[in-house]
């Protein structure tokens, strides 16, 4: 296990975090806990059918870059990409709807838990293919170079989709043309259920592979929201002066198992435990407490999350399924299926 | 009217649509600087510019997926697979990304775009740079598939299928490239979905498409020539959305239905032809339906052993003749 001494803080800029922003990373951190942990136990009640990866321990991370980017970047999310999408203020009931197949849903059922997409929220896609929407992302940024515009493209992906060819010709076609994207592994120290160091010829799965493409070597503690935050801004800055692409490991630990199948009993003893003293939100809690920001603060968002869970749930529950009539429909872009005359 | 080659309508193809909208990019390899290794893309680079015509490195999975971002938020990409036997290293997009981006988004993403590739045998490449991979592309719901077998075609369909909002792979034929043909002058937009009687005929329909369609068409004529069978030849040119009033209503005057494929037997697109034509036609037949394809086998090199594999045109007479017993 990493531990947090071995972490090599990055010196950046932005450093100016004011009280509104400390307790927004806060609020979203607690809203994707609490609605993943609620997708979780929906699981349990066979309420969320198929499958889902939840985030639950890696909540910084999608905080930290939600929180740097403006309106019109956009976001390109793995299966397990609910946190993503929540950060860029998608409704709870839109993303619950979908992991439960209703009709309220984002995609009325027709994605499921591993494809979340809002373009009108800026979440392009949650890809179940690993590796496929790092390209993709390339792709978006290039029309933003091309038609001069400023915004940029994130994509997130974990640490086992290091090992695959579409993450290296990304990151070489990205670099050729200066692309603005960020790409934003999201190292959780497992591919699915096998250790990533067992599988990989360096340390650090996505940072030791940057000099390969030209690009700075990064680290951050993804448990820590505004070490997360900061290095998201640098990254964005350098995107929109036309620098080019960034690649940041953000050094995380999911408390989950992979997904819903998988009991993670492939852990060594205590490791869990040691992570669960690392949990991002009570450091941040911590932290907030002892930078004077008052309990009454938090205890209001932390309130606020659950209300807007529950109320999120109890409208899941009452939408129907999907209708049979949506079943052939945007399949070609005439709305309908048809292959033939 | 002007007499153009294949390899050159796919030029004039692309810089008709360029022209047309700024949004229109092309990439791929060797495309900008040597433009192209079959010489189809040469002055687009020196029309067009570095920023609109772009040359990438020999990385597929890349190319596709940067096509569909780009497509997806706002341009109007046309990349090139040099080979299409190299679809099977980028599969992924072609089978799992964008022919599922719209459905699974429930109508919010969208991905115009066109992937051009060059297809099929004749150029003695061995079993990895020859295959006709048509049907791995048809097979796919959400995708378009056009197969032009002339000049003019190849520049009104790659029209059709950069103006088409829903992403489109366009296989161009190898040993069509240096064929020369009749193209109007002015801007040529066609029709994706469409096929086309290019001779008509009462004894049988012969179905073609890409190189198939010159050797069909001589096989015509030496039927008609020599053993008095009058064969109508069509064009399917566009496997999805696959024009069937067209096929269906030729089979319904001729009551004999041919396919000449240069795809493997096994789930050709004739295969699907041939089924519909069995629930759809089957009263119209006096036959059953006979498919004249390559063996299930992979593409030899040897110049004599590919000739023996695709179907010529004395193989396409033989089939027909003896199928009609005439």
């Amino acid at each position: 296990m990493t531990s947090r001494a071995q972490l090599k803080p990055v010196k950046l800029r932005n450093d100016a975090l004011n009280e509104a922003k400390r307790l927004d990373l806060y609020r979203i951190q607690v809203e994707i806990r609490d609605c993943e942990q609620r997708a979780y136990d929906l699981f349990l009640q066979g309420l969320v059918k198929g499958t889902s990866h939840l985030s639950l321990g890696q909540e910084a991370v999608a905080a930290g870059f939600a929180s740097a980017m403006e309106k019109g970047d956009l976001s390109f999310c793995t299966y397990r990409g609910h946190a993503h999408t929540l950060a860029r203020g998608v409704p709870m009931d839109k993303v619950l709807g979908e992991l439960m197949q209703r009709d309220n849903g984002l995609m009325r059922g027709k994605g499921g838990s591993m494809h979340l997409t809002s373009v009108a929220h800026g979440v392009m896609g949650s890809y179940a293919i690993i590796g496929a929407h790092l390209p993709i992302a390339c792709g978006a940024a290039w029309r933003a170079q091309y038609k001069g515009q400023k915004d940029v493209s994130v994509c997130f992906f974990g640490d086992g989709t290091t090992n695959i060819g579409a993450f290296h010709e990304a990151l070489n076609f990205a670099a050729v043309w200066k692309l603005p994207v960020i790409f934003v592994c999201e190292n959780n120290l497992y591919m699915e259920y096998t250790p990533i160091r067992d599988v990989t010829a360096v340390k650090h799965p996505a940072a030791d592979r940057a000099g390969a493409y030209g690009l700075e070597r990064i680290v951050v503690d993804g448990n820590d929201a505004d070490e997360v935050y900061r290095a998201a801004c640098a990254a964005f800055d350098k995107a929109r002066a036309g620098d080019g692409p960034s690649l940041i490991e953000c050094l995380t630990y999911r408390h989950s198992g992979h997904s819903r199948a998988d009991p993670a009993k492939y852990r060594p003893e205590g490791e869990l435990e040691e992570w669960k003293k690392r949990d991002p939100i009570k450091v941040y809690r911590r932290r907030l407490l002892e930078a004077g920001i008052g309990e009454s603060a938090l205890k209001q968002i932390e309130d606020d999350s659950r209300r807007k869970v529950d109320a999120a749930t109890e409208a899941c529950k009452a939408a129907p399924p999907p209708p049979a009539e949506i079943l052939t429909t945007d399949v070609y872009a005439d709305g309908g299926w048809a292959w033939r005359n | 009217m002007a007499e153009l080659t294949y390899r050159d309508a796919v030029a004039r193809g692309i810089a008709q649509e360029m022209t047309r909208d700024p949004d229109v990019v092309f990439f791929g390899e060797d495309v900008a600087k040597a433009g192209g290794v079959f010489k189809t893309t040469i002055g687009l680079l020196e029309q067009f510019g570095p920023r609109r015509v772009r040359d990438t490195p020999i990385s597929e999975q890349a190319i596709l997926g940067a096509a569909m971002g780009a497509a997806m938020t706002g341009l109007k990409p046309i990349a090139e697979i040099m080979f299409s036997d190299f679809l099977a290293v980028c599969f992924d997009y072609i089978a799992n990304e964008f022919p599922k981006a719209r459905y699974m988004s429930n109508g919010q993403l969208k991905c115009p775009l066109v992937v051009r590739t060059g297809n099929g045998a004749g150029s003695r490449f061995g079993a990895q740079h020859s295959q006709s991979v048509e049907n791995w592309a048809m097979m796919i719901p959400g995708l378009k598939v056009v197969a032009p077998s002339n000049p003019a075609d190849v520049i009104g369909l790659m029209a059709a299928a950069v103006r088409d909002p829903d992403p489109v792979i366009f296989f161009e034929h190898k040993s069509l490239y240096a064929a020369k043909g009749e193209v109007p002058d002015g801007e040529i937009v066609d029709r994706l979905g469409t096929a086309k009687i290019v001779r008509p005929g009462k004894d049988a329909t012969v179905l073609a498409l890409a190189l198939m369609m010159p050797r069909a068409l001589e096989a015509a004529e030496t039927l008609a020539q020599e053993h008095g069978i009058e064969v109508e030849v069509v064009d399917v040119r566009s496997l999805v959305p696959l024009d069937l009033a067209t096929i269906l209503s030729s089979v319904a005057r001729t009551h004999r239905l041919f396919t000449v494929e240069e795809n493997p037997r096994l789930c050709g697109w004739g295969a699907e032809l041939a089924s519909i034509a069995a629930e759809e036609a089957f009263y119209d037949l006096d036959g059953p339906v006979v498919r004249i394809t390559t063996p299930h086998i992979p593409l030899p090199a040897a110049d004599n052993l590919e000739d023996l594999a695709l179907p010529s045109a004395p193989r396409i007479v033989d089939k027909i003749r003896r199928s009609l017993n005439a």
